[in-house]
């Protein structure tokens, strides 16, 4: 048997906020049946962007519905900047910890919240998802054991399975995992404080759509021509950004992933990052 | 949870130690102390108390009590039967057995199989059976041991092993059968049977935990695993375990008795507990239900999770045990569930109920009466049950073993 908190069998016997928001802000799904354990998470920003309501559904055992209903309760009155910065090691913590073996639980919890904010943000899911995958029982990537690793100071391949799963199937990546966690702790021993981003001083609406146009022009359209495809803009309404995809990329089935990802991702990286980019049908 | 009423569902993870047994193994741990092995009266008036025992240890099996050799539990006479048949047929270095053993098999050849030997590890189909023709082809003339379980522990399910000990003989190949689950619950006459070697465990039939034996079939090549002494007649050595071979004599002649009781009266609980499981929507019983133990029963309750069912269920006093992933200790959903291709909505739900003697009417009431709410429970907050309920698709279906 499990030695579990009080905390931790609290939030099980009697889980916060299950179910889903109603006309969700940003929707989170990581995990899935094959793994034994999967999250969704839902939740709604008041009109100061403060997450008003989060819900979760959870499949899984007792720790990972205790670690979703935990970070369901922590999250209110969050804003997203702060929800953000929320890692597992804050959910174990609030739930007094969980056994190591089940420390995968509280990063399934991390997990949800980012793909709920990425989600929110018109983003892929998680950036993880694009690095290589080394498990492939749990289809774990290189860049998930890295952060892991990184978060919670993980030295071995044992911890790293505590933590992901990753290598708790058939073992055949336990040497990836092994030279993962070498290449990392050799470059950087320590986690380095990530200096915060300069803060960006507010734009005008026309120095706005000056810039939007020349982030278009100059980091989007070459990439597009380069498949044979254009973009167009059409209008910009707020921090709504209207364009229109020509030749290629509007019949192409990919083309709302193109400008989720892409688009939005430079328009974010050039321009403001509250942006977000829809597509109008010609 | 001390004060609570316990409804013990966990039968063949462990069983009571029955008072009968109890009382038995007393005045070995007090006044009559003796070696078995000494020359003087006071150790030899133990030494036919343990001779006592393998008689009653044999006459449950129908074999001869110089083909029973005490051990320390069934791991050990699984590792001994395993490592006794390469060691006496150095030239053959071929196994066969099952992907749905017991760890006490399983993981022994698949360490073999690291170090050079080849071993076979027959499928099962999504009944838990074995086929039989395969069974046989893959039988060599290198084979040096075919070792397959008598009942499966997760499913119940029973192998033929009295048909495959005959293949094996005509082959002219050894046959062991970890028989841990099935002694006590289904009638065995080694005598008639072609079967070389048996383990069996005596914490599975209401006898304290560490005892067990290997059963040796009369003029079956041996090469003793625990090498030492020349005690169990230079076949196992160390000083005999007086206290649990007593205990185990004892167990085996109340499990005779009681033989008629399990595969009736508590077959009778099983299924009346299993058809009231059933009622709850989208579960199912995993595992042959014609060719199954009479006392176990695995239930799989789709989109919810095992280890939160069963703590649910301790909370009511109800123990049984899970083949989820979380349970076991490892990520995965049992070996044996994986191997017959149940889905994992399912095998991530399943729950093993097995019964004893000991259970009665008011248990199964008890069960019944309170899992219907405790899935209700969990499935509320399950996303897949979401989406079950949806009708969209979230299983990848069964799967082909």
């Amino acid at each position: 048997m499990w030695e579990y908190t009080d905390k931790v069998k609290e939030y099980f016997t009697e889980p916060r906020n299950v179910g889903e928001v109603e006309d969700p802000d940003g929707v989170g799904e990581v995990g899935s049946l094959a793994c034994g354990d999967a999250l969704k998470l839902t939740f709604k920003l008041d009109d100061q962007g403060k997450i008003e309501d989060a819900r979760f559904q959870t499949f899984g055992c007792a720790s990972a519905i205790a670690s979703s209903s935990a970070l369901t309760e922590m999250v209110k009155g969050m804003t997203l900047e702060e929800a953000e910065k929320v890692t597992n090691k804050d959910i174990a913590e609030f739930l007094g910890g969980l056994p190591k073996e089940k420390m995968h639980c509280s990063v399934m919890g991390e997990e949800a919240l980012q793909a709920a904010i990425r989600n929110y943000k018109g983003l892929e899911p998680l950036p993880m998802e694009e690095g290589e995958v080394i498990c492939q029982c749990f289809g774990v990537t290189d860049k998930e054991i890295q952060k892991v690793a990184t978060t919670n100071d993980l030295h071995t391949v044992e911890e790293i399975t505590n933590y992901t799963k990753a290598g708790g199937g058939c073992g055949e990546c336990h040497e990836q995992i092994q030279a993962i966690l070498d290449e990392l702790w050799e470059n950087a021993p320590r986690p380095v404080e990530v200096k915060p981003a300069p803060e960006k001083k507010p734009l005008t609406n026309i120095q706005k759509m000056k810039l939007i146009e020349e982030t278009l022009e100059r980091e989007v359209r070459p990439a597009l021509k380069a498949d044979g495809g254009d973009i167009e803009l059409i209008d910009i309404d707020g921090n709504r950004v209207l364009v229109s995809l020509r030749g290629r990329c509007s019949s192409c089935a990919a083309s709302e992933a193109t400008l989720g990802q892409f688009v939005q991702t430079k328009l974010r990286e050039f321009v403001t990052d509250d942006l977000t980019v829809e597509e109008v049908k010609p | 949870m001390s004060h609570q009423h316990v409804v013990y569902m966990d039968n063949n993870a462990t069983t009571q130690v029955a008072p009968e047994v109890v009382a038995a193994m007393l005045p070995y741990f007090g006044e009559l102390y003796g070696n078995p092995s000494s020359m003087h009266a006071f150790g030899g008036q133990v030494a036919a108390k343990v001779d006592q025992a393998r008689q009653q240890v044999a006459d449950l099996l129908g074999a001869s009590p110089e083909e029973i050799v005490f051990t320390a539990c069934g791991t050990e006479s699984d590792n001994t039967a395993i490592m006794s048949a390469l060691a006496s047929q150095p030239d053959k270095r071929h196994i066969v057995t099952t992907r749905v053993e017991h760890p006490a098999v399983l993981n022994t050849c698949e360490g073999l199989a690291s170090q050079g030997y080849e071993v076979t590890f027959l499928k099962v189909d999504r009944q838990g059976n074995l086929d039989l023709e395969a069974l046989a082809e893959a039988v060599r003339e290198d084979t040096a041991l075919v070792s397959i379980m008598w009942a499966n522990n997760e499913t119940g399910v029973i192998f033929p092993v009295e048909d495959i000990a005959e293949i094996c003989a005509a082959k002219g190949v050894l046959f062991h059968t970890d028989a841990v689950q099935a002694v006590g619950k289904l009638p065995i006459n080694l005598g008639a049977s072609a079967i070389s070697m048996l383990a069996m465990s005596g914490h599975k039939l209401h006898a304290p935990k560490g005892i067990g034996i290997l059963y040796i079939k009369k003029g079956t090549p041996f090469v003793p695993f625990v090498k030492g002494g020349h005690q169990e007649h230079g076949r196992r050595a160390g000083t005999e375990n007086v206290p649990y071979i007593i205990g185990l004599g004892a167990a085996c002649e109340l499990a005779g008795r009681h033989l008629e009781e399990e595969n009736t009266r508590v077959k009778g609980l099983r299924d009346r507990l299993e058809q009231g499981l059933l009622a709850v929507e989208a579960t199912m019983v995993n595992g042959d239900p014609d060719r199954r133990l009479p006392n176990t029963s695995s239930v799989s309750f789709e989109y919810v999770e095992g280890e939160s069912i069963l703590l649910h269920m301790s909370d009511l006093g109800i123990c049984a045990s899970s083949g989820s992933a979380c349970t076991s200790g490892s990520l995965e959903p049992s070996h044996v569930l994986r191997a017959m291709g149940v889905p994992f909505t399912a095998a991530h739900g399943s729950i093993r109920f097995s019964l004893s003697i000991y259970n009665t009417d008011q248990d199964v009431d008890h069960v019944l009466e309170h899992m219907p709410d405790i899935i209700a429970k969990l499935r509320i907050m399950s996303p897949f049950w979401q989406r079950y309920q949806k009708e969209e698709c979230v299983t990848p279906g069964y799967v082909v073993p």
